[in-house]
């Protein structure tokens, strides 16, 4: 189990007072997998994201993420993996470098490791004009790729990207599944939540939720299939329907 | 534990680059402490005075003499008898009667003592206390080998010996007030920095980011609390300056001493603000729950109204009011010269406390909600 599987999920449930976000949903994710965690809006995205990493805590359920308990094994978790969450959450006040510089040192990675990333990431995002602008001063799309690069900056076995691609333009959506492609190449398991139904068809596998359950769970081209539609967008008005 | 280095140098990163926050932190405090040192003063002068001189002797005359020759005092009234003199006084008329009673000056030189009578209006309870030392002093002064037992009747204001006036002679009540209100300052503002700090986090998203890190908490509120520890001693430091400079405010006992407190005084106000930054949401609720404590905390230091004049159960909270024992210690050091044994008790209380607020702190930051 360990050995395949970079994420198992049974069951795992979150109430907020009487309100189910995320209804006993169970999956798996395989280890170097794409995984496409889609919904609407409100779905539950966020929320059973939340507590795959840790920081939220399930009302009920079971989940293991790289091999360990999210009940009781968060901060294990937490070395594992990288997160990029959906809203933008480095610092505007500080430049690229210091940002990088400053979520290197809190994963305690060497000072002589924190500059060669920092000169590294830098380059392959060629932003070596702005290196030394505040974050607050560039575009999202720089921001976003920025944010994901620091989420893989430990080099984390799994990455989780809470709609990594809301709100950037075309253009930058292509870059960022590049990169996303190239971290997937190099043995990192991504988990990646996302509404832009056109997305899916990038993943290995998608799951698609609809008010806190998880309707259907396959590869794009099996629920094309299964679901007799030409896109992914067809399938998930099919279940959305209902 | 390099980790908190990281934390702190992105700190003073963040502190330093907002153009907007600087002059807030260092500048408007200081301004503060210029304004109201000269603006809160217990100083009263012309108080309104009127006697009933019943012996009509050089004597008594003497020390009506004395407290003509008073900045503080306007004598403005010689009243016949005391009834008038009362009702004088009831009338706002006058807020001090004195009456010298027949056979002052026989008394004083056939038994070496001699007894007066002092009302004071005590509506203003502050101002009363004042200048009932104002009377003792001139008394004092006028009958230095002769022991005048000044006899206060009941329903006036209580003769209170305000330990202040011991160790500040001249009654410079800026040397009184400055001490008191660098300290007002330097709460203030590590209190609502560091109140304000980790809830803004929360707000911009970025403590999500780092509670998904596997940093440790006691790390975390370590590199929090550093920063704003050393802007308060920073404070603390051009404070001292300028009372020095400004205000020429002694520094009788151990700077070392003062730094010393200080430092673990600190820890006190920054475990509360982290504290309360863990219970709040946005920065309204923390600057609204900061100021709360800090309205009290400052009514109830000793520093505008006395404690010994409080109610009794006001008295005990007050035990529990740290900006209080800084009063206290930050005034008995640099008046009174006290050194460590004389603060060893508030100081042992002051390092309890902050043991306890910031294992509250820690506690109560929630890396999984
Ligand atoms: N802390 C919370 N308290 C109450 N309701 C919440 C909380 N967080 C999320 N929700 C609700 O749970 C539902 C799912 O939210 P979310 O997981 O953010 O959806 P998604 O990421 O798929 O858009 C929403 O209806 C949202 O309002
Ligand atoms: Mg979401």
């Amino acid at each position: 189990m360990k050995n395949e599987n970079a994420i198992t999920v049974s069951e795992l449930t979150k109430t907020f007072g009487t309100f189910t976000a995320v209804n006993a949903i169970s999956f798996e994710v395989k280890k170097g997998e794409i995984f496409g965690f889609l919904g609407a809006n409100g779905a539950g995205k966020t929320t059973a994201m939340k507590m795959l990493i840790g920081i939220l805590k399930p009302s009920s359920g079971q989940a293991t993420v790289a091999g360990f308990d999210v009940h009781t094994e968060s901060e294990a978790i937490k070395r594992n993996i990288g997160y990029m969450s959906q809203k933008f959450a480095l610092y505007d006040d500080l430049t690229v470098r210091e940002n990088i510089t400053f979520f290197g040192g809190i994963y305690g990675l060497s000072r002589k490791r924190i500059q060669e990333k920092s000169k590294q990431l830098i380059e392959d995002l060629g932003l070596g004009a702005v290196g030394k602008s505040l974050v607050g001063s560039l575009p999202l799309g720089w921001k976003q790729k920025l944010a994901f690069s620091v989420a893989m900056l430990h080099d984390p076995q799994i990455v989780f990207l809470d709609e990594p691609t809301g709100g950037v333009d075309p253009i930058t959506r292509r870059q960022f599944w590049e990169m996303i492609y190239k971290a997937a190449h190099a043995g990192t398991t991504l988990f990646v939540t996302t509404h832009y139904m056109d997305e899916a068809e990038y993943c290995n596998r998608v799951s698609i939720m609809v008010n806190g359950k998880i309707e259907a769970l396959d590869t794009p081209k099996n629920l094309k299939q299964h679901f007799e539609a030409a896109t992914m967008n067809d399938v998930f008005l099919k279940l959305a329907r209902g | 534990m390099r980790v908190i280095f990281y934390i702190i140098s992105k700190e003073f990163r963040q502190i330093f680059r907002n153009k907007g926050m600087l002059p807030i932190i260092f500048v408007l405090p200081l301004l503060q402490l210029v304004i109201l040192s000269n603006a809160a003063t217990y100083e009263i002068k012309n108080i309104a005075f009127g006697y009933v001189d019943h012996d009509r002797t050089t004597a008594s005359r003497g020390l009506v003499e004395r407290f003509s020759a008073s900045p503080y005092f306007e004598v403005l009234f010689a009243f016949p008898n005391a009834a008038q003199g009362n009702t004088a006084m009831l009338q706002g008329e006058v807020d001090v009667l004195l009456e010298i009673p027949d056979g002052f000056e026989k008394e004083l030189t056939m038994r070496r003592q001699g007894s007066l009578g002092v009302g004071i209006n005590a509506i203003d309870g502050a101002a009363a206390g004042v200048e009932s030392v104002y009377i003792n002093q001139i008394v004092q002064a006028y009958n230095k080998d002769l022991a005048v037992e000044v006899r206060v009747p009941p329903g006036t204001a209580r003769i209170e010996n305000i330990p202040l006036f011991w160790y500040n002679q001249t009654l410079n009540y800026k040397t009184f007030m400055v001490p008191g209100i660098l300290v007002l300052l330097v709460t203030m503002i590590t209190l609502f920095l560091s109140g304000m700090n980790i809830v803004r986090e929360k707000e911009i998203g970025t403590l999500e980011q780092i509670n998904v890190t596997p940093i440790r908490k006691i790390h975390f509120i370590i590199g929090k609390l550093l920063p704003f520890w050393i802007i308060g001693m920073g404070l603390l430091t051009i404070g001292l300056i300028l009372a020095r400079l400004i205000f020429n405010v002694p520094m009788l006992g151990s700077l070392l001493l003062l730094y010393g407190y200080t430092s673990i005084y600190l820890l006190v106000i920054l475990g509360m603000g982290l504290f309360i930054s863990n219970f709040t949401d946005t920065q309204q609720q923390a600057m609204f729950i900061a100021w709360f404590f800090v309205v009290i905390f400052i009514l109830m230091s000793g520093l505008f109204t006395p404690i010994e004049s409080m109610p009794e159960w006001a008295r005990v909270l007050t035990e529990l009011n740290p900006v209080k024992y800084f009063v206290e210690i930050m005034r008995m050091v640099m008046l009174k010269g006290s050194d460590f044994s004389d603060v060893l008790l508030p100081m042992l209380k002051t390092f309890l406390y902050a043991v306890l607020m910031n294992v509250m702190a820690v506690w109560s930051y929630r890396k999984t909600t």
